[in-house]
């Protein structure tokens, strides 16, 4: 009885932490005051539109949110991130806090010889002797050059806090199994979820013989964006798995795995599909060849489409408050754009499992089509 | 976004919801047939649901 009492309490904990999250999260919607038009306050829907899109890109800064002082000054709450950029005259590294959240390319950041602005989250060079970046018709930068940018950006920081959370958490998992077949403390909530991944999807899919190789592999993907759709959910604004980078690179491991782990049956379903007339098997091998590709193609739109999508609609109903303001007054828009976005918060729980559940079963799905040994007849 | 992406995007979403409403629909039907099955079912479903969303989300992506 003790035991459920304490399990009780703790999702009581849970469930009020998210709807402290969800509290908060309309904190960092932009708010707007009558006296501060003009400012850089959030007032139009055109505006909304620029601040959501500004949310689904990657920054360099953690951006929390803004507020004017009495005097009228935009102040901007957040903090910086290190910036690395490979220039024509060797590598520069500052913090962005030296932008001064300038996104416009009219703040120079003089270093070492080189003078840089920010556009639009991209890093430029200035040509010598210019004092702003100007665009042509095409917008391309007339006096300006683009540089290798390996600034940890917003979303490489959420990348690396994922990786070092996940490091700690499977790490003391593993020790403790050195020493007792039962783990304690948060080992305990990991243990059936590494159990579920092994048994409901490795397992079936990729078959009793071969499924050992590729449970690691499994595993680390459906623990990373599992973490990091979660991760997404916070009020701290990562976008992690909605940066089509990222889906792009765990598309390409699952790809790559697939291929160079391929059996000889695989390649000749490809290439000499077995049982259709020698016409036929030629039409179908540029098709079968395409369809290699599409899958992980698929796998990337779908992760990235999912959240971003699910960060969109999070925060147009938070915006809810601002568009609906005149219509309902402050205190029933608020309401309202609390309470729907409360409840999409907790189906955005749901779809971050079910993204991570999905990427890691068809990739096990696609990893076992190709290990998998045909019965010849 | 202009006019015909909208209607685009209109017409995917109708039919990523036939696709997605006959999918739910006979996994349904199947689960009521045969509950034991529920497990087989649901996983079966949302396997296809997902390739369904797949091609819904990458059309949407291609019309953007």
């Amino acid at each position: 009885m003790n035991l459920g009492k304490s399990a009780k309490s703790k999702l009581l904990g849970l469930i009020s932490l998210f709807v402290f999250c969800s509290a908060f999260a309309s904190g960092v919607a932009p708010k707007s005051d009558g006296d501060s038009e003009g400012h850089g306050a959030v007032t139009s829907e055109s505006e909304i539109n620029e601040y959501i899109l500004h949310h689904i890109k990657d920054a360099h800064d953690f951006h929390l949110f803004s507020y004017n002082d009495s005097e009228g000054h935009r102040k901007h709450i957040g903090f910086p991130l290190p910036v690395i950029v490979y220039s024509s005259k060797g590598l520069r590294t500052f913090m962005s806090s030296e932008f001064h959240h300038d996104d416009s390319g009219h703040h120079v950041v003089e270093s070492d010889g080189i003078s840089l602005v920010k556009y639009h989250e991209r890093i430029y060079e200035l040509n010598e002797g210019a004092h702003g970046i100007e665009f042509d018709e095409a917008h391309h930068p007339t006096n300006a050059h683009a540089v290798l940018d390996l600034s940890i950006t917003k979303s490489v920081f959420g990348f690396l806090l994922v990786s070092i959370l996940m490091l700690i958490a499977f790490g003391r998992l593993a020790k403790q199994y050195k020493k007792q077949a039962v783990p304690t403390g948060f080992g305990r909530v990991l243990e059936p979820l590494i159990l579920y991944v092994r048994d409901e999807i490795a397992r079936p899919n990729i078959g009793e013989k071969h499924y050992r190789r590729f449970t690691g592999f499994l595993m680390t993907v459906f623990f990373f964006i599992w973490t990091s759709n979660l991760l997404g959910l916070t009020p701290l604004g990562f976008n992690i798995t909605g940066q089509l980078a990222v889906t792009f690179t765990l598309a390409l491991f699952t790809y790559l795995i697939t291929q160079f782990s391929g059996t000889k049956d695989y390649w000749k379903h490809i290439f000499w599909m077995p049982g259709v007339p020698v016409p036929m098997k030629i039409i179908l091998a540029p098709i079968e060849l395409l369809g290699t590709l599409t899958k992980p193609f698929s796998l990337m739109i779908r992760l990235f489409a999912n959240i971003s999508a699910g960060h969109i609609v999070v925060m147009s109903l938070i915006s809810i408050a601002i568009i609906m303001k005149s219509t309902l007054g402050t205190a029933g828009a608020t309401l309202l754009s609390l309470a729907l976005s409360f409840f999409l918060t907790l189906i955005e729980l749901l779809v971050a499992f079910l993204q991570a559940y999905i990427f890691t079963m068809l990739s096990a799905l696609f990893i076992g089509m190709a290990v998998e040994e045909h019965e010849h007849h | 976004m202009t006019i015909p992406n909208l209607v685009g995007a209109g017409l995917i979403v109708i039919g990523a919801g036939i696709g997605l409403g006959n999918i739910g629909g006979s996994a349904m039907e199947g689960i009521a047939r045969q509950p034991e099955a529920t497990n087989k079912i649901q996983t079966a479903m949302i396997i296809i649901a997902a390739l369904l969303e797949g091609l819904a989300f990458g059309a949407l992506f291609l019309g953007k």
